[in-house]
């Protein structure tokens, strides 16, 4: 087994001179790479935040032997990074014949998975992104042939939900939860990305970024960069970041209870219709009057409860395709006999 | 002759005529070299595409605007042959997956990946990469939204794309994550008002008083694409304008609120049969069912008090919903309908019984 892995140029020796090449051609198209690209981590040990994956990762790359994996965790935590990172390293130059990447995009029905999956000699990691959004047949596909290409053949699954992955496949990898990033982790990723950009911010831009972001680390970026970008060389502003992520302004929520408690439902339609003419999502709306709800000192558990529950029905409503203004309309009715009892 | 709207649109970012600071933006974003994938939302009628096509004529000159309608055919993996119509020029595509229904995901699949994989032919005072352009991305199903993902991430070299939505709620957040927001906001009643004025009827070489303007502006609901229809249908019932003219309004809103009236006069199976006719005939003019909800709900809470027009809301909000999971709109509005009278009688008969 050592030594089918240890054909061809390889090892983190031999990643080394590649990595540099690769670096080398990004800095011709550099002005083009979006950041998320640009600082993908390159090796194993520069994955923030995993050690357990990348512990076991770092042994793989020693020599011993690499498990089936299946990869879960929220997006942005950096699954997809950590195979390819590790797959780059161990492959070194042969890397794009030796790796296969499967997603969403390509179609992912039985048949498409069946073919790939054989015994190609020329592959020897099969990865297969958004693997919850597989179909169960073409997950039972895999079952047997995971098995039988062991030989020759590595898995690794990446996914959201391991829910969604069927009971067979789970118990032939190795799982790893990906856990959301801590603060000072994106923090500290952030700052190193700003000095290198040499991206001029204003203070409590990286802490708004962060608290945005809610531990995804690809959000993080893309809002730094967008807003960086929006900037153009200027000082970036906390404002900016917020217009860029797309939160609703504090002022808009606390208007919108007002009128809730005010016990006025012609006052609530129209703040709910200004609102939404100024374009912001419901979704987002509700996840904001949720923390505002909930934090809301003059309302009783029992009422909060209550609210919750609408708050829940309606997001089900809008994913399930209902109308923004209804479902929202309809909450803030709920929030109203609240509200309006307990003043 | 086109129409206002398209006569008047403007084609470059230096001439939009509200939201300058993010035109500005939207400028520099050009000039970095550096553009990301983009989600474009906001409500109808804000200008989203205008902005859109103000960014391409940016970007490559004005070769953007010779368009020629394309017929791309493509086959289901279960054989069905399918035909999307795609508005291309040598720089960009434009496409609207939703067109083809359930089918959307074969589209980013084919049609997407394979335009995002070809490079730019001759890349010598071009830019390096096409733009495809997606509109109506909140009606793509999640498969479709799932395919895109990494679609997006692996072709970022040869290709951008733009994102043209109403809203965010149904984007799912990966995404989002992946591109660059910008929001659209509507304009204000004042910003409208200067346009119908100041823009239009100026070139147009006509008088419209600043009343008036106002008024359309308002009777517009912040939508300039209404706004400019409403104005150009004005004009034609009777110039010059006078400050008291009536304005035009559709003629369906009309029928609903009538319709909205005769389900408050009366309650019974008998007024059911007439409202229920009435809808048919809306539906049958292609009045999109959100619409019929929206207006009935705003008639039919005019006539309630406190916490009946909650319950009124609530059960508007219950039956949309199920509209939208159903495919026969007529059950869902007549339900609601049916559901209002019983309330609305029951409401009015324990009014009754404690007057006396």
């Amino acid at each position: 087994m050592h030594a089918f892995l240890k054909t061809g140029k390889l090892g983190a020796g031999a990643g080394g001179p590649s990595s540099g090449e690769g670096s080398k051609k990004a800095a011709v198209k550099k002005a083009l790479v979006p950041w998320v690209e640009k600082y993908r981590p390159k090796t194993v040990e520069e994955v923030a935040y995993q050690e357990e994956v990348v512990a076991v990762l770092r042994k793989t790359l020693e020599g011993a032997d690499l498990p089936n994996l299946l990869f879960y965790g929220p997006p942005g935590t950096g699954k997809t990074s950590t195979i390819l990172a590790a797959a780059r390293q161990l492959f070194g130059d042969m890397f794009r014949q030796r790796v296969l990447e499967l997603n969403a995009s390509d179609s992912t029905t039985v048949s498409s998975t069946r073919p790939d999956g054989r015994p190609c000699p020329s592959f020897k990691i099969v990865i297969l992104d958004e693997a919850d959004s597989m179909t169960r047949p073409a997950q039972a596909a895999l079952r047997r042939t995971m098995e039988v290409q062991s030989r020759s053949t590595r898995f690794c699954l990446v996914c959201n939900y391991v829910t969604r992955i069927i009971e067979p496949l789970t118990s032939r990898c190795s799982k790893f939860r990906f856990r959301p990033l801590a603060q000072d982790v994106l923090e500290d990723r952030l700052t190193t990305i700003c000095r290198s950009e040499g991206v001029k911010f204003e203070e409590g831009v990286v802490a708004a970024v962060v608290e945005t972001s809610g531990g995804d680390l690809r959000r993080a970026i893309t809002s730094l960069q967008s807003s960086a970008r929006l900037r153009g060389g200027d000082v970036v502003r906390v404002s900016d970041v917020l217009d860029v992520t797309g939160v609703v302004p504090d002022e808009l929520i606390t208007h919108l209870l007002d009128a809730c408690s005010a016990n006025s439902y012609e006052g609530v339609k129209e703040r709910l219709s200004v609102l939404l003419a100024e374009g912001h999502a419901a979704s987002q709306v509700m996840s904001q009057l949720h923390d505002v709800v909930l934090a809301n000192p003059h309302l009783s558990d029992l009422s909060k409860a209550a609210i919750c529950e609408k708050l829940a029905v309606c997001e089900h409503r809008l994913l399930g395709g209902g109308d923004e203004f209804l479902q929202l309309l309809d909450l803030s009715c709920t929030a109203m006999q609240h509200l309006g009892r307990g003043a | 002759m086109s129409l206002w709207v398209d006569k008047y649109r403007p084609k470059e970012l230096s001439k939009l005529d509200y939201h300058l600071e993010q035109a500005g933006h939207l400028k520099k974003l050009v000039e970095g070299g550096d553009f990301p994938h983009l989600l474009v939302y906001g409500p109808p009628g804000a200008g989203k595409k205008t902005r859109i096509m103000c960014l391409l004529r940016e970007l490559y000159g004005s070769g953007v605007e010779r368009l020629r309608i394309e017929h791309q055919n493509f086959q289901t993996p279960s054989k069905k042959k399918l035909e999307i119509i795609t508005l291309a020029s040598n720089y960009h595509v434009e496409v609207n997956p939703s067109d083809v229904g359930i089918y959307d995901t074969v589209v980013v699949q084919e049609l997407i990946k394979t335009l995002a994989s070809v490079h730019q032919l001759d890349t010598t005072g071009q830019r390096e990469f096409k733009v495809v352009i997606l509109t109506e991305v909140d009606k793509l199903t999640k498969d479709a939204q799932h395919a895109l993902r990494r679609t997006m991430e692996k072709y970022i070299a040869t290709c951008r794309l733009i994102l043209c939505t109403n809203s965010t709620s149904k984007v799912i957040p990966a995404i989002r994550s992946r591109c660059l927001g910008v929001r659209v906001p509507a304009p204000s009643v004042e910003q409208v008002a200067q346009v119908l004025q100041c823009s239009v009827c100026k070139k147009e070489g006509l008088n419209l008083p600043p009343e008036l303007a106002t008024r359309m502006a308002e009777a517009s609901n912040r939508n300039l694409r209404r706004a400019l229809l409403l104005c150009e249908a004005t004009k034609v019932q009777q110039y010059p304008f006078s400050k008291q003219q009536e304005l035009v309004m559709p003629d369906w809103e009309v029928y609903l609120r009538e319709t909205a009236a005769k389900i408050v006069e009366e309650q019974s199976p008998k007024r059911l049969l007439e409202v229920r006719e009435r809808i048919y005939e809306l539906l049958t003019h292609c009045i999109p069912s959100e619409a019929i909800f929206k207006g009935l709900l705003q008639e039919l809470v005019k006539n309630c008090d406190g916490e009946l027009k909650c319950e009124v809301t609530s059960l508007a909000a219950f039956h949309e919903h199920r509209l939208n999971l159903g495919s026969k709109p007529i059950f869902h509005i007549e339900a609601f309908v049916a559901a209002f009278m019983a309330l609305y009688k029951k409401f009015l008969e324990e009014s009754m019984a404690d007057m006396f």
